[in-house]
């Protein structure tokens, strides 16, 4: 309950920067722009000092220790020495006086150079050290061409962070969500994938109707969706890399809110062909489709709990949205919210203990938390008054949402899920609404090697101190 | 029907009201004025009792081509019974007629909750027609949501223009 007091002075914050925060135009038309909303001084202090080049050739314009330093903040959990206040750059352990990073309170380095390594690649070699212990944690290299280096900056923070808090990193990964620009008979509708700092957006589909709902498969090679290009809503699966696409459903009525089954094979969805809508399962082998509702109220929204057993929906049976849980193979379905008006739009994380939703008093929809190991506990991490659509980062850390500010005009949070951190993504010449975080692109644990980039295993580093995160 | 029975009724109160106010007063009170007249609201067709294509553009109820709701409900408010009944006689004097009805709702709340609730409004237009008369094979109904917003301000005044149905004739005879 403590969150709620901090609420209102989030709120200001982000009002104050708003304000502010001139959004600088991107290089890319259709490119996101990021603001960091604030910060908490709790957090665990880490510098990354910006990385040598040892080469004579032009440097790469990707600051790699810049995305790992940005990554690093905006998951909430670390801050971070920018700019003058790094007094030393050393790019070499030799380099490092760790006395001076004592005195600056800094309880990790990281360090790293890039030389020219031929045929257009580039190696990045870095290293992660105790300021304490001043023992090595971590120690690493990768080859890239110049146009891979933000995806090996965000794999190098990814193992930053697992190797401080013990917790895969979740920095390489995508977010899909929706744009719409234009107003009336001229709005346009984007379906886009992008890094999830918003970077390197690439367009899935663009619609003159509505498209909404983009659900990742558990792969991160696919994307469900709603489209009502047709005239009324229907259902596809479309494939990111080919860009072939499956019409999964198009019956009389709604056929809304598509999610991935945790093993993939199956999608659940809200269809209304019965008379309301009503949550199916299908089977995506052979369209076998089972009805897991029988109400006659709207039943919306399915999200899989992670073993893949039981459904969380939408339902306004007892007169309002509510969530309730049902087991996919049939059995008692419960209500699992009682607090507030208006809950809708769950997520589920990564392990199945927290909830998050849209949960509505009023006229304020905020983004609140279930926290089911916490007797159902919950807390607000976002201010609102209309925000909706979370889905947490695949290692729970943070949560992503959608915002509609006073002119209707909507843009996107990342918040880390103690809601410390916020930072906004937003659209200069439109609105982004109904985000989706994508999974893992790489399983964690032991790299595996993906075209282009080739890692180099960090054989001389020390075992890694995992450290719970403060 | 409804309307004389609504204005007779206020007509009532009025004498009622003026009554009990005139026990309070000791000198006599003149009478109350006569009700207005009913508004010349021309709901019902001019030649033989039917509607015609052409009525579509110029008669007064059957131009009105919107319901609105109230937030998070989908009955049909009574100051909407005379629309919802003109174009339902409408779509009995042309058969062949056809309409699509189109649920919007206004931005608070999920989109998916809100493509229910769109449906519902549409459903529940299309049900207080078809208890009029009309046949059910005359409509299309389609949610659209929240999804095309026709207001942007977040305000009370620009939700009550979200929270509609659309009558949207796409054949008229």
């Amino acid at each position: 309950m403590k969150l709620r007091s901090l609420i209102p002075s989030l709120a200001a914050l982000a009002l104050a920067l708003c304000g502010t925060a001139l959004a600088p135009v991107p290089a890319h038309a259709q490119g996101l722009t990021l603001d960091v909303i604030n910060g908490i001084p709790s957090a665990i202090p880490i510098t990354v000092v910006p990385f040598g080049f040892e080469s004579a050739a032009q440097p790469p314009s990707t600051d790699v220790a810049a995305i790992i330093r940005d990554d690093m903040v905006r998951c909430g959990q670390f801050r971070t020495l920018t700019g003058a206040d790094i007094v030393e750059h050393p790019t070499h352990a030799g380099q490092i006086h760790f006395s001076t990073w004592k005195l600056l309170k800094q309880d990790y380095l990281v360090i790293g150079r890039e030389r020219d390594d031929g045929n257009g690649q580039v190696r990045v070699e870095y290293e992660l050290w105790n300021v304490t212990s001043q023992k090595k944690m971590l120690a690493g290299a990768y080859n890239a061409l110049p146009e891979e280096l933000r995806g090996v900056a965000h794999r190098i923070a990814d193992q930053i962070y697992q190797a401080i808090t013990g917790r895969p990193g979740a920095f390489y990964t995508r977010i899909a969500y929706v744009t719409t620009t234009g107003r009336g008979k001229d709005m346009q509708w984007s379906l886009v994938v992008a890094d999830s700092d918003g970077h390197n957006p690439q367009v899935v589909v663009r619609s003159r109707q509505p498209l909404l709902s983009p659900n990742w498969s558990p792969d991160g090679s696919q994307l469900a969706y709603v489209s009502l290009e047709s005239g009324d809503s229907a259902i596809y699966i479309q494939n990111l890399a080919t860009g072939q696409r499956r019409l999964v459903s198009a019956r009389k009525g709604i056929n809304g809110a598509p999610a991935f089954s945790p093993g993939g094979r199956r999608l659940a969805m809200a269809l209304s062909f019965g008379g309301s809508p009503e949550i199916y399962v299908m089977d995506l082998a052979t369209g076998k489709l089972t009805q897991l509702t029988h109400n006659l109220s709207i039943n919306t929204e399915p999200r899989w709990l992670p073993d893949g057993q039981s459904i969380v929906f939408t339902s306004d049976r007892s007169g309002k949205p509510q969530l309730y849980i049902k087991p996919v193979d049939g059995g008692a379905t419960a209500r699992l919210t009682f607090q507030g008006e208006y809950n809708s739009n769950s997520a589920v994380n990564d392990d199945g203990s927290q909830i998050a939703m849209m949960q509505g008093i009023g006229n304020v929809y905020r983004i609140a938390v279930m926290d089911r190991k916490l007797d159902n506990q919950v807390r607000f991490i976002s201010p609102g008054p209309l925000d909706e659509s979370p889905s947490f980062a695949p290692n729970g850390s943070m949560l992503l949402y959608a915002s509609t500010g006073g002119s209707g005009v909507g843009v996107l949070y990342e918040v880390a899920d103690n809601g410390s951190v916020r930072q906004r993504l937003s659209l200069v010449n439109g609105s982004v609404q109904s985000p989706a975080w994508g999974p893992y692109r790489i399983p964690p644990g032991p790299l595996a090697r993906q075209p282009g980039v080739s890692y180099v295993a960090p054989g001389s580093a020390q075992t890694p101190s995992p450290q719970a995160p403060r | 029907m409804n309307t004389v029975a609504r204005i007779s009724l206020a007509a009532l109160l009025c004498v009622g009201l003026a009554a009990c106010a005139s026990k309070q007063e000791v000198k006599p009170t003149p009478p109350p004025p006569p009700p207005p007249p009913p508004a010349p609201t021309q709901t019902a067709p001019v030649s033989n009792g039917k509607f015609t294509p052409a009525d579509l553009n110029t008669n007064a109820c059957l131009i009105k081509r919107s319901i609105y709701f109230d937030f998070d409900k989908s009955n049909i408010k009574p100051e909407f019974d005379d629309i919802v009944a003109c174009q339902a006689k409408y779509l009995v004097d042309n058969p062949g007629a056809r309409v699509t009805l189109q649920g919007n709702t206004d931005p608070r709340g999920s989109r998916e909750y809100n493509l229910g609730l769109g449906e519902r409004r549409a459903k529940s237009v299309e049900q207080a027609m078809e208890a009029l008369g009309a046949g059910a094979d005359q409509f299309t109904v389609v949610s659209y949501g929240k999804e095309r917003p026709i207001c942007h301000e977040m305000t009370h005044a620009c939700w009550a223009k979200e929270r509609r149905v659309d009558i949207v004739y796409t054949k008229t005879e």
